[in-house]
């Protein structure tokens, strides 16, 4: 084996090879060559690192470096490389970022924690062994050699995780019901069918750590007495596929999936499908039914999956990121997990923050910080330089919150407690620029093109928010529309038959409440 | 709605003809068009193999807003238009392109090139306002960009 004094780590996830991370990678190469390193410097592509354009790490220092062009590379490798001195000019700020990578799991100056993003920025996601060599497989190895599928179950139930896709039910209760139910065939699904405009933390796990899933999914399947797993994965995320897919095929041939894992009487098999771009696939019994061939349309519920799922057998059905908390939980122990968060929230959350900021992308905190911590921590200001207006917290279907309201601590309880929604993981920032009534034109356009149609009060209600919106934004309302909006908007959260129905309405009903004035005014000035 | 010529023989041989692989099956037939869509005859091989009634693949099939039963252009642009996008000009960016290409929303270009379609959010909101050309994502984009993206696909 070949060994190298310094490693390079490239951040290769879809926004850095968007910022021109292939052409930095190639050029980093052929400098290297140039001046007869290529033997003791090795490139290495990595998940996302969180820093903002072409980001990369060099190891053994540990020195982080972002928005590199293809313009600096040469003078990188001149001063790091060969003279052995940090390029000051492109260190990393923000984010703690070199600290947030070097330092996994400790807590760092602006907040962040690592636990899902462990690996993420720092191995190569398309090389099983650099999972292996990070303890990946490792709580596999110990569910099938120590513990009983009880056990496991009852370690979950006893870490409080919840669901990160949303809806926040407790995983282990979830797993509980499918384990306590007798069948001959039992499924588990991963849900990384991710649609919520904003949100891009499962494609980033999926891109950086892609065996944490499988292992995790492994893991469901032993202790639920399941045999068979479904990742379905949005047909746009191309990266995402080959990674798992890539990912899935290198555990089989370790053992680590397929018929017998590592000798036990276990046996599970992983299989990718792919979506089709409709967002209500997300709903987990949409997401069912769009596996089976079908049209994405939700189920009538209860029964609801771990009862009766897919192919109407028991399923387990868990997003992204509450499987990559697994497998630590299993390692380190429920206690060492609930360490993090807060009452009621244990762990971290993975969020994507965007907007009008400069420090764009994935960050991970403590279940509890604040909306201002994020902002004045990490997001730090708006690009633009204006004040910030509102956050718009969970995707589309989230709440928009003033800027009055920052102090809200962004734990399930406080959250749940002042009638806000948690929501998929995104945080987007929006400065005085940002006129309510035409980005709300954005949504209810959403909404409108994403209600499958299976129920009246999605699929009109949808339709007649977008008209109004769209008249109040082109100033041609009137103050009836305004409140017939709220009527509505309580009509389609009672009555819509699925979630997507009853949370579209959540930014509309904040606007109604915090930004009325901003909607009067598109009301005709001859019918105020 | 003319033939695609597509091998729908060899994909269904790939994929064992069973529901599960429905959506396989549409995303490899479609791929393999060259034209971005599905036509009658592929649907009608597919029913018979699959069991699955055409009037029920028809359903799925115009569900799904990847998929199409309409001839697109070889290339087809999907502008996000979502929030995120929305508040950092992705309105402006569509415009640049209806105009560039001279063609509306929906519609193809004359020589069956281009095919400009709306879609909601990407998952590539660190580099807003973004478009997806066929596997391709473009982002950080401004109206004056547009012209050379789409020089680069001619």
């Amino acid at each position: 084996m070949k060994f190298f004094r310094s490693h390079i780590l490239i951040g290769m996830d879809t926004p850095s090879v968007l910022q021109g991370a292939k052409g930095v990678k190639e050029a980093l190469i052929s400098e290297l060559s140039k001046k007869g390193l290529e033997n003791e410097i090795k490139v290495i592509e990595t998940g996302s690192l969180g820093f903002s354009g072409v980001g990369m790490i060099v190891y053994t220092e540990g020195t982080a470096y972002e928005n590199v062009t293809i313009n600096d590379v040469a003078e990188l490798v001149e001063e790091h490389l060969v003279k052995g001195r940090a390029l000051t000019r492109l260190i990393a700020k923000g984010k703690g970022a070199a600290d947030v990578v070097a330092n996994a799991e400790e807590k760092l100056l602006d907040g962040q924690v690592r636990i899902v993003l462990k690996n993420a920025g720092r191995i190569n996601p398309d090389d099983i062994n650099e999972y292996i060599a990070n303890d990946g497989y490792e709580a596999l190895g110990k569910v099938l050699a120590q513990m009983s599928p009880k056990q496991v179950i009852d370690e979950v139930k006893a870490s409080e995780l919840r669901g990160r896709g949303g809806a926040a039910f407790p995983t282990g209760r979830k797993w509980e019901f499918t384990y306590g139910t007798e069948a001959d065939q039992k499924y588990v699904i991963c849900n990384a069918d991710e649609g919520e405009p904003g949100t891009f933390k499962d494609r980033l796990i999926m891109e950086g750590d892609p065996h944490s899933v499988v292992e995790s999914m492994a893991i469901c399947g032993y202790a639920i007495g399941a045999n068979k797993g479904f990742i379905y994965i949005r047909g746009e995320y191309k990266l995402s596929i080959e990674r798992i897919q890539k990912a899935i095929d290198d555990a089989k041939k370790l053992n680590l999936l397929g018929n017998n894992i590592l000798g036990s009487d276990f046996s599970f098999d992983l299989e990718v499908c792919f979506g089709g771009g409709a967002y209500v696939c997300g709903e987990e019994t949409a997401l069912i039914e769009s596996i089976e061939g079908k049209r994405g349309e939700p189920r009538l519920k209860p029964p609801y999956p771990p009862v009766s799922g897919l192919w109407n057998k028991p399923t387990i059905v868990n997003n992204v990121e509450t499987f990559a908390n697994i497998p630590q939980i299993i390692t380190k122990g429920a206690q060492w997990f609930k360490k993090t968060g807060v009452e009621g929230s244990a762990g971290t959350k993975v969020f994507t923050i965007i907007g009008d900021i400069n420090e764009k992308g994935l960050i991970e905190v403590p279940m509890g910080i604040s909306l201002r911590e994020v902002f004045e921590n990490i997001a730090k200001v708006t690009k633009s330089g204006k004040k910030v207006k509102f956050a718009h917290i969970g995707g589309s279907s989230g709440n928009i919150v003033p800027e009055k309201n920052f102090d809200i601590k962004l734990d399930l309880a406080t959250l749940a407690n002042a009638n806000l929604t948690h929501g998929s993981g995104v945080i987007l920032f929006c400065s005085e620029d940002v006129d309510v009534v035409d980005y709300l034109t954005s949504i209810s356009q959403f909404f409108k093109h994403e209600s499958c149609g299976k129920c009246t009060p999605c699929r009109e209600g949808t339709f007649r928010l977008d008209e109004m919106v769209k008249r109040l934004a082109a100033g041609n309302g009137s103050e009836k529309d305004i409140t017939k909006m709220k009527e509505l908007c309580e009509v389609m959260k009672r009555s819509s038959f699925c979630g997507l129905g009853q949370a579209a309405v959540n930014p509309f009903l904040d606007c109604i409440e915090h930004f009325a004035d901003e909607l009067r005014q598109g009301v005709k000035e001859e019918a105020r | 709605m003319a033939c695609c010529n597509v091998d729908v023989e060899s994909i269904l041989n790939k994929y064992s003809p069973e529901k599960g692989n429905l959506m396989h099956i549409l995303h490899m037939v479609q791929d393999a068009s060259g034209e971005n869509f599905i036509c009658e005859d592929c649907m009608k091989k597919i029913a018979e193999k699959t069991g699955v009634p055409l009037n029920k693949l028809y359903g799925v099939t115009s569900f799904y807003s990847m998929f199409s039963t309409e001839k697109r252009g070889k290339y087809v642009i999907r502008m996000c238009e979502s929030g995120p996008c929305h508040v950092v000009g992705a309105k402006d960016v569509l415009e640049a392109f209806k105009s560039e290409l001279g063609i509306e929303v929906g519609e193809t270009t004359p020589c069956g090139t281009f095919t400009l379609e709306t879609t909601a959010c990407l998952g590539v909101c660190a580099v807003a306002p973004a478009v997806m050309i066929n596997e391709d994502v473009h982002g950080n984009l401004d109206p004056s960009m547009v012209k050379g993206i789409i020089e680069k696909y001619k």
